[in-house]
């Protein structure tokens, strides 16, 4: 699954895409794998309140399932216009 | 429709002339267009705006299709930039054609609320003294409650 980061979160994690092998059923659950693995994740995803999650390039909450999903995306709320 | 994400700066008035003489049913066209903006002290030097490349162009399709929807519209148009955008330059533009004015300011006005909040660009203030992300506002996501009834 292609794993996506936007604007600070990308800065806090230090990369834009990853790949990641995971059996996560829900985004939460993905977070939870994302956050066990080194502090930047942590603290990229300290305060899920502040972020919001795409999954296939749709906005979903946290709660989503991850069944057949590609690509995941996190980032700030966003600020366009 | 016309939806177009992309880097290079645009001409408004070709855009906004471009965009009325293809239209034939409508007596309304009406244009709205973001400028960046120094900060109150003038110490802003450029406005860095990533974007989700695929969501973003899917995002406005389907917030210029919802207006195309919810409005009497013949036609609606949205450019958004993205990349390095200096004080002073225009940074997007949305327009709309109606038969009559109301339809045109409300949909041009639910294109802005939806652009601000719903599609995926992250903007990041340069400055003299350093840089920033733009946090979001909560007004901007208070204004989508509107036309949700």
């Amino acid at each position: 699954m292609d794993v996506l980061y936007f604007a600070w979160v990308r800065e806090r994690i230090g990369l834009p895409r990853e790949t990641v092998e995971t059996q996560a059923e829900t985004v939460a659950d993905l977070v939870a794998e994302l956050i066990a693995r080194e502090e930047r994740y942590a603290a990229a995803f300290a305060d899920l309140s502040a972020l919001r999650v795409a999954v296939d390039q749709e906005l979903v909450g946290f709660d989503a399932s991850l069944a057949g999903a590609r690509e995941v995306a996190f980032f700030p709320p966003m600020t366009g216009g | 429709m016309d939806i177009r994400v992309q880097q290079e700066p645009f001409d408004l008035g070709c855009e906004a002339a471009g965009f009325a003489e293809k239209t034939s049913a409508s007596g309304a066209v009406v244009t709205f267009t973001g400028i960046v903006r120094n900060t109150p002290e003038g110490t802003l030097e450029y406005m860095d705006i990533e974007h989700y490349p695929g969501m973003t162009e899917a995002a406005l399709g389907q917030i210029a299709t919802d207006a195309l929807t919810k409005w009497s519209l013949e036609d609606a148009m949205i450019i958004h930039r993205y990349g390095k955008i200096r004080v002073g330059e225009m940074i997007m533009m949305v327009a709309t054609a109606a038969r009559h004015r109301k339809d045109a300011f409300e949909a041009a006005e639910f294109l802005m609320d939806f652009l601000k909040s719903r599609a995926p660009f992250w903007k990041k203030e340069v400055s003299r003294d350093g840089a920033g992300w733009v946090a979001a506002r909560e007004e901007d996501e208070d204004a989508l409650t509107r036309w949700q009834q």
